[in-house]
């Protein structure tokens, strides 16, 4: 029934800084006993025996500069001073295994060969903000992988590290694990505590934000699977030293998850700061001996760079958005000068439409207007008028809706657009593309 | 108090206000779809996008709570701009059909779009096409127009009890939709049409009928329960066309139950009597006024000259006007008549003449959600006060425990903290346990007399009954409450147990040591106005039971079916058969008023001015929406000329106000019903608590859409799933005692009567008790509503049998 425990290791781990997946050098990763002789749980039961104040850790994990990992960049200390600390009744966790968009795939990674530090992490989270349950919620499509976790949860709990007053204190955490359904939207924090409820995942209007109304109505702390797991390192290394393994603004080590014309593609943990060509060194270069055209840097929310913005940029949160775009999820997406950007367009405002959750209108309706006008583009049926068209309708979604989807679908328009115009100028005056000539 | 400014304007608003209340509050409009004032918020149509100072994003004025110096621009370039923005996604896959549909002229997304769209689209795209769903006989769908506001989704489950409604798909997919093969059968389910801001949900009997500016809109009061709600009759070429809400807070809010909804399309049934008929020789035969009201005060004064005044008997529906009953019983009088009753259901009359005046709600129908503890004996909410219901709905919410003592266990669509389900002969004993239990509670001192003390002694005290002794007593889950606010009700089949004063006399002294508001619930739109007019036997006349139980020679019925509108349907078919001259005033020909000599065309409320007096003792009165039908005249006409046919004195009325004048004799309403509401007893009865009964008891509701002459007659009512044919209902238990499974025919007999049913399960009857609804005709042949019933099962060849003998009765 468990999924095999011994996925394949790699094994060329130059240049990267292993913090989230540094179980990544041993055998058997995702075992408790490997994560244990890597010092596992120590922070944990550290924490939990010395009592250390909850104000403490949460000083700690500001000083590290850890900013939230699931694309916002929020600083998760700040974060956690927002729970409420006295509050009669049941309060929850929240991790977000949700990654849904198209080139995200890094927190896959950590629960398939480091769920245990994931554990570890929210179990301090939990000691800190007093949440007395937590849940993990992993997206719908990576079955096996859920059940890898599933299998480390059973672990932790018979090895004394989840459950009743552990470590022989009355600190008790539960954790379950829960797997959506495949929708984009439930990685939307609010959307996501719906699904958990039980409900359509829709998400809610904030304020209330999660700390105060969250699952079930309670207090609830809602972090990214990469934003837990680096915690415990934190816990036993310092907040400085996680600091000082990024750039001032952005602390620690980043995943991201190379995917496109590269050579290697893959998840790469990188001390944040790293120069995007080192990067792409890492990931084996542009393939086939070609030219790099674009990089959508954080995931197709996040604005796509031409090559000439973002040769010259370095991969942290201030380094990017100097840039005019943004870390995101660290879900890199390269492009090399093969490919045609309209189409590549095509396929995003694709998946927006398809993912948007039709309960607000600009989104419901805007995200599909722009998918028929792009698509008729590709037809050969485009106008010239469409892309102001087009502008004009992405810039009507931003900022009007519920949640960030909105933007997430408008940013990808209006920086295509902003970048290749002249391509897209080309496909409507010919009816093909100017890369492929189709 | 905070500080303010909208578009210039500094207002002072309360706390946890929102954007839009306060604009609301100093009448600045912002547009809106999926904003409701009584529904929950879920900002979800981003019509009501403003500026607001210090945010570089536009809010949604419906969600977003107003902070101290907040300044708020309405108007501003940017918010303009946004609203036009979403107005024009709203529309890009909106039919912009206006013409054919039927919420044209009279659609919030079509104003709207006025001011905020522009004149043509930018949208050169194809449409999203949504299939229509049918959700019943009363609310049409044309889903392709539905912008997903959800505000139907949100009153069914907050202020219907039930989500019958839901989204599913997701983005341009997402629909609104029923669960599958499922209709909304919420009572309440018209308001999903007013709520619906375009024209995805509109009236299936209305559709297509009428522009809505071509209707005159007439203010009325609604006739089929007795919570008095304002109504909107809206009218083309002298016919009613529709029944709307009008907005009243303390009374209907902005609500309508689906009976007083769609009542009116009974109003012109075939079945409208238009012109007087006399039966001649066995056969009807239409006549002209003059004739008819003639013969009919031929045959009164001939009877009451010949037998006394007491040979005639004056049944008057409790649904008729103040106007109406007064001259009923002042033309009874006249006859020197003292048999004058509008308690058609009621079965116990052993409170007359012990009250201290005219029993009602015993509060006013806003304060029901003000309350902490509620018990509600022998109702089924839903099915007699619909609207009403959703009041007792929001107490719950509000953190109300709602205890319920009765013979059914229908789901009331709310959370009963406590419940006792026992036979309707049962339920004097278990509110004498719930008495006796309170005497055990220290905080309550009770003071009851002597002979009531002595009878607690008799009773054991059960858990249940305990719990809810306690909750009334403020006792609570989580904490107690010192002084808590209690309601006490008595619902329709309290009214119609051949208990129901033993029952009030105990509820009386629960409401007593409590501190308890409430009373009755009185079943029709004039019940309470009939009371307190008197519209009841003089000291030597008989009531309503006693009518049909010793049959008088003649009878004047008001606006009744006999067999349908009584408690015990074979005597008063059997009153009807026997007597010498039935004279009914009525607005339909019906076989029920097959055994009446002289049928006078009446009209219904519509067609007439009038009063009615609420279950809160509000006095309404509305004039008439349309003219007459044919020859029908109102019945306070007709009763007037009768009167002077007669040769009664002091019947000049020249119009109804004149008769309201008389009945209040000048004074404001008001002042007269304050004198005359009063729950109170003068003395108390004789009450046993240990009566055993080991036989089988009826439960005979009246259905819903069952309950008067109009509603009986209204088609999408009838095709409603509330319409199903009487059955013996009972729970399983039952079934296993008497050996029967669901399906099988019984014969159930009730005095000489009989019918045969068919056995249904129905787990939530009590033990000890069969179902069989009243107010149809395939149990005109049983007795009392509340009454002894026994249940035979019948073989295959019985049934034929029986089958073959009312064939050739037929024939």
């Amino acid at each position: 029934m468990v999924a095999s425990s011994k996925p394949v290791v790699k094994t060329d781990l130059a240049g990267q800084t292993l913090v989230t997946l540094r179980t990544l050098t041993e055998e058997n990763p995702a075992s408790l006993e490997t994560y244990l002789k890597l010092g596992g749980y120590a922070a944990l039961k550290r924490v939990v025996t010395e009592k250390v104040k909850p104000t403490d850790i949460i000083t700690e994990v500001k000083t590290s500069g850890l900013r939230g990992r699931g694309g916002a960049g929020f600083p998760t200390g700040l974060k956690w001073s927002f729970m409420p600390r006295y509050f009669d009744g049941v309060k929850y966790l929240v991790c977000n295994t949700d990654e849904g968009e198209p080139g995200t795939f890094k927190d896959r990674d950590i629960i398939r060969y480091n769920p245990h530090q994931l554990i570890e992490g929210m179990a301090i989270a939990a000691y800190t903000l007093g949440a007395r349950v937590g849940y993990n919620y992993i997206h719908g499509e990576i079955w096996q992988d859920y059940e890898i976790f599933e299998a480390a949860l059973h672990e932790a709990k018979a090895a004394g590290y989840l459950g009743e007053n552990l470590f022989g204190t009355n600190f008790s955490f539960d954790l379950y694990a829960v797997h959506g359904y495949g929708a984009y939207i439930c990685g939307e924090e609010t959307a996501l505590i719906e699904s958990i409820e039980g409900k359509k995942g829709q998400p809610r209007f904030k304020p209330p934000f999660p700390a105060s109304y969250g699952v079930f109505g309670k207090p609830t702390n809602v972090n990214n699977t990469e934003s837990y797991t680096s915690i415990p390192w934190i816990m036993q290394n310092g907040g400085q030293a996680f600091a000082d393994l990024g750039v001032p603004n952005s602390g620690g080590t980043k995943l991201f998850s190379i995917s496109g014309h590269v050579e290697k593609p893959g998840n790469y943990e990188v001390n944040m700061g790293m120069p995007f060509t080192e990067l792409l060194a890492l990931a084996g270069g542009i393939w086939k001996g070609r030219q790099l055209k674009a990089v959508i840097p954080g995931g197709p929310s996040t604005a796509v760079m031409p090559a000439s913005a973002i040769m010259g940029a370095t991969m942290d949160y201030d380094g990017l958005s100097k840039a005019r775009s943004s870390l995101g999820a660290g879900s890199m997406i390269v492009m090399d000068d093969t490919t045609c950007m309209v189409k590549a367009l095509h396929r995003l405002a694709y998946f927006f439409y398809e993912e948007s959750c039709g309960q607000c209108t600009p989104c419901r309706e805007g995200t599909g207007w722009v998918y028929r006008v792009i698509d008729r583009i590709v037809k050969g049926q485009g106008k010239m008028e469409d892309l102001d068209l087009l502008t004009d309708v992405s810039n009507n979604i931003a900022g009007r809706t519920i949640c960030a989807l909105g933007e997430a679908a408008a940013t990808p328009v209006l920086s295509f657009i902003k970048h290749f115009r002249p391509e897209f100028e080309y496909y409507i005056q010919h009816g093909k593309s100017m890369v492929d000539g189709k | 108090m905070l500080n303010i400014e909208i578009d210039g304007k500094s207002i002072e608003v309360e706390h946890g206000s929102t954007i839009i209340d306060a604009a609301d509050k100093v009448g600045i409009a912002i547009p809106r779809f999926c904003y409701h004032p009584k529904l929950s918020v879920a900002a979800n149509c981003r019509m009501c996008l403003v500026q607001v100072e210090k945010f570089n994003k536009p809010l949604p004025a419906c969600a977003t709570p107003v902070a101290d110096g907040m300044k708020i621009f309405t108007r501003s370039k940017s918010a303009i701009e946004a609203q036009q923005s979403v107005m024009e996604f709203l529309l890009i896959n909106h039919p912009l059909d206006c013409p054919i549909c039927d919420q044209g002229g009279e659609c919030d997304l079509q104003d709207v779009a006025v001011a905020y769209g522009v004149s043509g689209s930018r949208y050169t795209e194809e449409k999203r096409v949504v299939f229509n769903k049918n959700i019943g006989p009363l609310v049409s769908t044309d889903m392709t127009r539905c912008i997903q506001c959800t505000r139907c989704v949100r009153f069914l489950k907050e202020v219907g009890g039930m989500q019958e409604l839901g989204m599913i798909g997701r983005g341009e997919h997402a629909e609104i939709t029923a669960y599958v093969d499922k209709s909304v059968n919420s009572e309440l389910s018209g308001n999903i049409i007013d709520l619906c801001p375009v024209g995805a949900l509109t009236s299936k009997p209305f559709r297509y009928s009428a522009r809505s500016w071509e209707l005159t809109r007439r203010p009325s009061i609604a006739a089929h329960d007795s919570l008095g709600s304002h109504i909107e009759v809206h009218v083309k070429d002298n016919k009613v066309m529709r029944v709307l809400p009008r907005e009243k807070e303390s009374i209907n809010e902005c609500w309508l139950s689906d009976r007083d909804r769609f009542s009116y399309e009974g109003l012109n049934s075939p079945d409208r009597l238009k012109v007087p008929m006399i039966k001649h020789n066995g056969a009807w035969v239409e006549t002209d006024w003059k004739t008819a009201l003639e013969f009919a005060a031929g045959q009164l004064k001939d009877i009451t000259n010949e037998h006394g005044g007491e040979a005639l008997g004056v049944l008057v529906s409790p649904n008729s006007t103040m106007e109406e009953g007064f001259l009923a019983k002042k033309l009874a009088n006249g006859l020197a008549c003292g048999n004058v009753d509008y308690r058609l259901r009621q079965t116990d009359f052993r409170l007359d003449g012990k009250r201290l005046g005219t029993p009602w709600m015993g509060c006013n129908i806003h304060e029901i959600e003000e309350l902490d503890r509620i018990i509600v004996i022998g109702s089924n909410l839903r099915n007699e006060h619909p609207l009403l219901a959703q009041r007792f709905r929001r107490a719950v919410a509000n953190g109300a425990e709602l205890s319920v003592v009765s013979p059914l266990d229908n789901d009331p669509l709310m959370d009963i903290a406590h419940k006792v389900i026992v036979r309707p002969n049962d339920m004097v004993n278990v509110l004498g346990q719930i008495l006796k239990a309170m005497s055990g509670l220290q905080r309550l001192s009770l003071c009851l007399p002597p002979s009531l003390t002595a009878l607690l002694d008799d009773i054991k005290v059960r858990p249940n009954t305990q719990a809810i002794a306690e909750s009334l007593a403020g006792h609570g889950k989580d904490y107690d409450l010192i002084a808590p606010k209690v309601g006490i009700f008595l619902g329709n089949m309290a009214l119609s147990d051949p208990r129901f004063t033993e029952m009030y006399s105990m509820a009386e002294a629960i409401g007593g040591i409590t501190g308890a508001k409430g009373g009755i619930l009185p079943a029709a739109a004039n019940s309470t106005g009939m009371h307190m007019m008197g519209v009841m036997p003089s000291s030597t006349g008989m009531h309503a039971r006693a009518m049909l139980e010793i049959p008088r020679k003649a009878y004047l019925l008001l606006n009744i079916e006999p067999e349908l509108d009584c408690q015990h349907a074979a005597l008063a078919k059997a009153a009807m058969e026997k007597a010498e001259c039935v004279v009914a005033l009525t607005t339909y020909k019906s076989q029920a008023l097959d055994n009446a000599d002289i049928l006078l065309p009446i009209t219904p409320f519509t067609e007439t001015s009038g009063t009615f007096m609420s279950m809160e003792g509000r006095v309404q009165s509305f004039a008439a929406a349309v003219r007459p039908l044919g020859e029908s005249r109102p019945a306070w006409k007709v009763l007037r000329v009768l009167a002077n046919t007669l040769g009664l004195a002091g019947f000049d009325f020249e119009s109804s106000e004149q008769v309201k004048d008389a009945i209040f004799a000048g004074e404001k309403p008001s002042a007269v019903v304050w004198r005359s509401l009063n729950n109170n007893l003068r003395e108390l009865v004789e009450i046993q608590v240990n009566i055993k009964h080991d036989g089988l008891q009826r439960i005979g509701e009246v259905p819903q859409y069952e309950s008067d002459p109009i509603v009986r007659r209204s088609p999408p009512l009838q095709k409603t799933k509330y319409n199903i044919k009487p059955m013996a209902r009972m729970c399983s238990r039952q079934l296993a005692a008497l050996d029967l499974v669901e399906g099988d025919h019984v014969l159930v007999k009730q005095d000489k009567g009989s019918a045969v049913l068919t056995v249904r399960l129905d787990d939530h009857v009590a033990m000890g008790c069969v179902r069989v609804a009243a107010a149809h005709e395939a149990t005109i042949g049983l007795g009392e509503l509340m009454g002894d019933i026994t249940v035979e099962k019948l073989s295959p060849q019985q049934l034929l049998d029986i089958n073959k003998n009312i064939t050739e009765a037929r024939a």
